[in-house]
């Protein structure tokens, strides 16, 4: 065999866009950040690499592990880049802008994950999510939940489901039964798989009370439409006040969606618990037919920038627009339908003035390099259907 | 309408034992498995199709969502690293340990790493992990009973039913790893997008096994 050229390879999970997508790319951004900024969320921009000090602090110690590093050669300290700007724009709110009130932030930027991640086995996401600081309640909940639904569809994204648990029926109900940290990891990983058979012989291992064995095992089977929340009511019975809290705040976000977006399909999981260490409240994710995997997701993160400054609830979502652009592929036109014109070089400035004005138009003028000749492949290489003649004194454009 | 619903197999034993129990619960292929040369078999239910694939394939069609629902044994699913899996039912066929085994009688060299030979990478890797071992791990796709024999390995990670092939080799077992049997696994996604339908097959299938179980036990005692 002959040795293989593998000059142009790029790392595992970092791609590149051509024109047509990154056109695509382009218009979604750009739709999807108005659509945030109409429900009031201010853009921000965090620098993509930062120290790992900083980077890694609280909530942001989750992603060590995925985190690409590298020595800083003005100082000798570690810098990482980003691998989730979650975690930065929260630090951004706490600490930059230290404002007591309400605060509605959105960013979108590239990550770099040192593990690849999802169904397109991605390690360089665009993410683009919006969070809201200052404020614990039902209401900003609702709001990240249906906030996400209306981005999606923006998208052009239809079927979609919603799935939301949360994280303190879990948290409550190991508190109840005493489990200490290395246990609940063990369990938390079963919950995850709902591996029944499993997680009952371990249960038996653990020696609890049947009560409690019963409903830690009925967690896993707790999902499915919002009458899974009246089951859950009567299974988990007896377990501690956070557990309870946790169900009836569960209803009140049922009801708030049902005004908010009442042609959702939504699901419960009380068994789901993505980004469990820093989440502390609600957690959702969008599903949609044919993909393993979520296509977005988010949930409650209370404190989570408090080593930096004040101590602030949060939520939010946020999803990658590379595997969104794939998604929507058929359904968005590539381009806007606009006239690609050809012009000649000339020593004429009338020409060169009336091209600005095409161009100010709307039109899309280029112009011709020496050695294109009219007709021939180089100029069908830069797609123009018009060119720019000299005709009775004057420049006016005609099909090509 | 009815969501459409693929279902993942594996070839062989396993297949062999699954499909009565899909059988049960009212899916049955249009033709034998066994005979067609097809990779997608229609059932008798017409928006249920089957794939008929290799074993250690099976979760990762139905983590993809190639596959809704599958049938895989416990050895596939713990060499599986992708997650993305839900494995509800125990469906308690197919059972066969996962163990080390050596040669008959074999001292295991001391001051150096072992050298383990299997296709369960993952599994060994992590299970000499756990009793503080590191040891060197040989990967082979097949015939595992040989590496001891000719110097290859000290020891070997297998799956074991009878024991005879063991038995024949002039090896022994050694550790008991896992209890294995085939598992039903779900796609995450689709477990929420199809709740209804799947949670219904999942529930009538479990509760067949379950049964099964209850009266095997009653033979026994």
């Amino acid at each position: 065999m002959p040795p293989v050229n593998d000059a142009w390879f790029l790392p595992d999970g970092v791609d590149e866009l051509l024109p047509e997508q990154s056109e695509r790319l382009e218009q979604l951004r750009n739709k999807l950040l108005s659509v945030v900024r109409s429900h009031g969320y201010q853009l921000v921009s965090p620098p993509f690499i930062e120290f790992v000090d900083t980077l890694l602090t609280g909530a942001g110690q989750e992603f060590s592990l995925e985190t690409f590093k590298l020595t800083d050669q003005l100082t000798g300290r570690m810098m990482g880049v980003r691998a989730d700007m979650t975690p930065q724009v929260a630090r951004i709110d706490a600490y930059r802008l230290n404002d007591s009130r309400p605060n509605r932030l959105c960013y979108l930027g590239t990550v770099l994950r040192a593990l690849p991640e999802g169904f397109s086995g991605t390690r360089s996401p665009l993410q683009f999510g919006a969070e809201i600081y200052g404020h614990q309640g039902v209401h900003s909940d609702a709001e990240a939940i249906a906030l996400m639904h209306t981005v999606l569809t923006t998208a052009g994204i239809n079927n979609l489901y919603l799935d939301i648990g949360h994280v303190g029926i879990f948290r409550g109900l190991t508190q109840q039964a005493g489990l200490k940290q290395t246990a609940e990891e063990k369990l938390f990983g079963l919950m995850q798989r709902k591996a029944l058979p499993e997680i009952s012989a371990y249960l038996d291992s653990l020696g609890l009370s049947h009560n409690l064995k019963s409903m830690l095992l009925s967690l896993s089977r707790l999902n499915g439409d919002e009458s899974t929340l009246l089951r859950a009511k009567r299974e988990l019975e007896q377990a501690c006040e956070k557990v309870q809290d946790a169900l009836s705040y569960l209803q009140k976000i049922a009801d708030e969606l049902k005004y908010r977006c009442p042609e959702c399909s939504i699901h419960f999981d009380l068994a789901e618990l993505r980004g469990y260490k820093y989440h502390t409240g609600v957690v959702f994710a969008a599903f949609v037919p044919g993909r393993g995997h979520e296509i977005a997701r988010g949930g409650r993160y209370d404190n989570i920038a408090s080593p930096l400054g004040t101590a602030r609830p949060a939520t939010g979502f946020s999803t990658d627009l590379k595997s969104l652009v794939s998604l929507v592929e058929a359904d968005i036109p590539p381009t806007k339908m606009v006239r690609r014109i050809l012009a000649p070089q000339s020593k004429d400035t009338a020409l060169w003035e009336y091209i600005s004005s095409l161009r100010a138009a709307g039109d899309i003028v280029i112009s011709e390099l020496s050695g294109q000749v009219d007709g021939q492949e180089p100029m069908n290489g830069v797609g123009c259907q018009y060119k720019l003649v000299h005709k009775n004194k004057q420049w006016i454009v005609v099909e090509a | 309408m009815e969501n459409p619903i693929t279902i993942a197999l594996p070839k062989g034993r396993i297949l062999k034992e699954a499909l009565p129990l899909f059988a049960e619960v009212g899916i049955e292929p249009l033709e034998s498995p066994s005979e067609s040369r097809k990779l997608i078999l229609e059932t008798n239910v017409p928006n249920i199709k089957l794939l008929i694939i290799r074993p250690t394939d099976v979760p990762t069609y139905v983590q993809y969502g190639a596959a809704d629902i599958g049938v895989s044994g416990k050895d596939s699913l713990m060499e599986h690293t992708g997650g993305g899996l839900y494995e509800p039912v125990d469906l308690g066929i197919s059972k066969c340990r996962i163990m080390v085994a050596a040669q008959k009688g074999a001292v295991l060299p001391q001051g150096r790493r072992l050298k383990v030979a299997t296709k369960y990478v993952n599994t060994a890797k992590e299970y000499f992990a756990l009793k503080g071992k590191q040891v060197e791990i040989i990967k082979l796709y097949g015939s595992m009973e040989l590496a001891p024999l000719v110097g290859l390995a000290d020891l070997i990670v297998d799956l074991v039913d009878t024991g005879g092939t063991l038995k024949a080799n002039n090896l022994e077992p050694r550790e008991l790893i896992a209890q294995i049997s085939a598992r039903l696994i779900v796609n995450k996604a689709s477990m929420k997008i199809k709740h209804e339908q799947l949670t219904e097959m999942i529930d009538k299938i479990a509760s067949i096994t379950e049964a099964t179980r209850e009266n095997t036990h009653e033979v026994q005692h």
